[in-house]
């Protein structure tokens, strides 16, 4: 991107203009293209994805009305929200509460950024990184803390300040399991990042060796609980709280948080698909070497499935766990999660001095216990599902 | 502010007062609790009750016997059958009129259903406080298939206005009992898979074991009943210690708090006697399903009913516990007096004392595990 950039500042196609002013409307235009193309259907989709999924589970319907199965739903609610009235409290601090959302919405937007979705789709391959996706998506606690103070409201106060307690514990284990992987590959490009692996499980950073198999769960915990996400939804727990740092909130601003919530969803499938699974390393076919657009569209999809995998998981989540408590949440972090992530550091660590081929072989026995795992949970979903009683409920009347 | 100064924190904290309710999502209905907090932990909730107020004892002096069953529904509107019930036996008592004997039987089913009803709608709101979305519906899924079942007995979903005075409004025709037993049959698996979704799930347990532990001599001493004494441990049921209608002649357990997760009278221990109570409601529908005897469902019962000059008390097992009717006459063709006795009120009393030094979390496990519901409170 900054290549082409160059390349056309060469060309004299900006001719009297300074470089870093062509640069800032570079990236000025980039982002919009990324917001209104890319980012913004996403996050609506995954809402419309999440709702449907998750009342399929509670043998509802859900939405179906907007579009074929109810796929332009996000679109309608977009509108409505944005035609309703602009609230803001009389006692609320009214500079900070507009300011919030943004602030919330700024700090996932920005991690499209890094996100490589191809070898050569991603804005900036920043040679930092993953370092900048943890300090980016760290605004947002700025963001919530910033909404439940300035709502003078008791339940925004105390959901801001649950909030901030949460993620900043959080990121503790999540960022160690990152350094895991940076110790691993060399480099927190995230470029560089999925170069050190493969296309096939093997030769990813999940099965590197059992203690990246672990942090990779951790890593998935964490985010799931910086994403303010079910088990972890305590800053807005709807039945406590009656809906935390967002209860003054209506409108488009309420939509923001939501916004980005639910992008959020996506980046953490796509950091985990980055860190651990291989990113998007197709299988070296022969078909792609004269088809770089088909390479690209295989890289892509990829990618996409493989982060939208985590995101199906997230919801699946959310639809069968209970919320924790405030102290059981505290507890789980710092007495179970950071040492955890900490002893993974430290195996993975003692692992680069295993010599290769021994390394393999326990490489291949992680593959191998992880594949167990996954049967064994599919037998389980299998057993749950045939014995599941729903024939009632498609005929209600016996 | 004393005590921050000779704690040495520097820091100048103070409580901080939340009113939570009447229109807080997990007050189910409108309760209210001036709660006091040090940030997370309360120190007091206060309960403030009388929001749905409806006059329903006050009532009961201006209309006739007949015409006071359907304002009975009104008293607990998950499990307005009982208070139908209740209301009709002190009527019956009064008259000293007979019920049929397919009567009783269609009360005794009708009543079942409708406990397993009120007893999902519990267990499911309950999961939703705790923050399991889904339990919720798969409990009003099934509660669904009861309303169906309900409309087909007495033409009603959830005001039934189905026992009257002398027997059942209707009769229970063959067809709708192959129906409930075809729904019984479905339903028991149905408890497993809820068990399996829910009740064994670690974090919910983790959520309920050990908090608000209501020991025995505090349920007794703040007059707790139903459900909620019996998770404390003890083994008192109306149905089974003070026999009424075709109860004695029915095979049923009374389920009690076992402590199986955490301590005697805790959360769970309350959620998991309702669970428990589901089944052993199906097992008293199979029975009078096989039981239920031919002929009339009501006896005959004048229109202008003038109960002789006396007062009694009639009281059922209802899903929130002992519900009483005390109804006093003097002669005429309405009530001198009704008063109702209903398990919430008492229930709600006890919050105060459990809740000092729980968290706000708690208190809503807690408030869900008591099953309070805000009609039955004020009437």
């Amino acid at each position: 991107m900054q290549a082409y950039i160059d390349q056309l500042i060469k060309d004299g196609a900006f001719a009297g203009m300074p470089k870093e002013v062509v640069y800032a409307i570079a990236m000025v235009l980039v982002g919009l293209i990324v917001l209104s193309v890319f980012v913004a259907p996403l996050a609506g989709l995954t809402s419309w994805l999440e709702r449907r999924v998750w009342a399929r589970m509670q043998s509802r319907v859900g939405p179906n009305r907007v579009g074929p199965q109810g796929v332009l739903q996000w679109l309608a609610d977009g509108i409505k929200n944005l035609l309703k009235e602009d609230l803001i409290p009389t006692a609320a601090d009214s500079k900070l509460f507009s300011l919030a959302p943004y602030i919330v919405f700024m700090g996932f937007l920005c991690t499209f950024v890094v996100i490589p979705f191809g070898a050569s789709l991603i804005v900036a391959d920043l040679n930092i990184g993953i370092l900048y996706v943890l300090a980016v998506t760290s605004l947002v606690v700025v963001g919530i803390l910033m909404a439940g103070w300035a709502s003078n409201n008791k339940w925004s106060l105390l959901g801001g300040m649950r909030s901030a307690a949460q993620i900043v514990s959080y990121e503790i284990p999540a960022g160690v399991s990152i350094v895991t992987i940076v110790f691993l590959a060399g480099t927190m490009s995230m470029q560089g990042i999925i170069r050190a692996q493969g296309w096939g499980p093997w030769d990813w950073f999940l099965f590197h060796n059992p203690f990246t198999f672990a942090a990779f769960f951790l890593y998935f915990t964490a985010a799931l609980a910086e994403g303010n996400r079910t088990p972890f939804d305590i800053p807005e727990a709807e039945s406590e709280l009656v809906a935390g740092y967002v209860t003054e909130y209506s409108g488009m601003r309420f939509l923001f948080f939501f916004f980005a919530e639910w992008g959020n969803l996506y980046v953490i499938g796509a950091v985990a698909t980055t860190l651990f699974l291989g990113g998007w390393q197709v299988p070296p076919l022969p078909i792609f070497e004269n088809h770089p657009v088909l390479l690209a569209i295989a890289q892509f999809t990829t990618f996409f499935l493989k982060a939208y995998m985590w995101v199906f998981v997230a919801m699946w989540v959310r639809a069968t766990l209970p919320r924790v408590r405030v102290d059981q949440l505290m507890g789980l972090c710092w007495k179970y999660m950071v040492p955890l992530s900490f002893i993974c550091l430290l195996g993975t660590i003692g692992f680069m001095f295993v010599p290769d081929d021994l390394r393999r072989v326990i490489g291949a026995a992680t593959l191998g216990f992880g594949i167990a795992i996954i049967i064994i949970f599919f037998m389980r979903v299998k057993f749950q599902i045939s014995n599941a009683r729903p024939e009632l409920y498609f005929k209600p009347h016996i | 502010m004393n005590e921050s100064i000779e704690t040495g924190t520097g820091l100048n904290t103070e409580d901080m007062t939340i009113s939570v309710g009447p229109q807080h999502p997990s007050t189910h209905g409108v309760l209210r609790f001036v709660v006091k907090t040090d940030g997370e932990v309360i120190s007091e909730a206060i309960p403030d009750v009388g929001y749905l107020h409806r006059s329903i004892e006050k009532i009961g002096e201006k209309v006739t016997y007949h015409g006071y069953v359907p304002y009975t529904d009104r008293a607990d509107y998950l499990a307005a059958m009982f208070a139908n019930q209740a209301f009709c036996m002190a009527a019956e008592k009064l008259a000293g009129t007979e019920v049929t004997r397919r009567g009783e039987f269609c009360r005794v089913i009708a009543c079942e259903l409708n406990r397993i009803a009120s007893h999902l709608i519990s267990v499911g709101t309950f999961g939703q406080d705790i923050g399991a979305m889904t339990p919720f519906v798969h409990a009003l899924r099934e509660r669904e298939t009861i309303n169906n079942l309900m409309e087909e007995i007495c033409g009603a979903r959830l005001t039934y206005n189905y026992i009257r005075i002398g027997g059942v409004g209707y009769d229970i025709v063959p067809e709708t009992c192959a129906k409930i037993g075809a729904f019984v049959d479905h339903f028991e698996p149905i408890v497993d898979e809820f068990n399996r979704l829910l009740s064994g799930n670690k974090i919910f347990i983790e959520r309920l074991a050990g908090v608000a532990v209501v020991s025995r001599e505090d349920a007794f001493s703040y007059n707790l009943v139903g459900p909620n004494l019996r998770g404390s441990g003890v083994k008192w049921d109306i149905r089974r210690d003070i026999p009424y209608s075709v109860y004695p002649e029915l095979e049923f357990d009374v389920p009690i708090g076992t402590a199986h997760v955490g301590m005697l009278g805790d959360s769970f221990d309350r959620y998991w006697v309702r669970i428990r109570e589901m089944e052993e409601s199906c097992r008293i529908l199979r029975q009078c399903l096989k039981m239920i005897p031919k002929g009339p469902a009501i006896s005959k019962v004048p229109r202008k009913f003038r109960p002789p000059a006396g007062e009694c008390y009639a009281r059922v097992e209802a899903p929130r516990g002992d519900m009483g009717f005390y109804v006093v006459s003097d002669g005429s063709e309405y009530p001198y007096r009704v008063r109702i006795r209903t398990g919430s009120y008492t229930a709600m009393s006890i919050i105060d004392k459990l809740s000092k030094g729980i968290m706000l979390a708690d208190l809503i496990a807690l408030i869900g595990s008591l099953d309070v519901d805000a009609p039955e409170i004020d009437r």
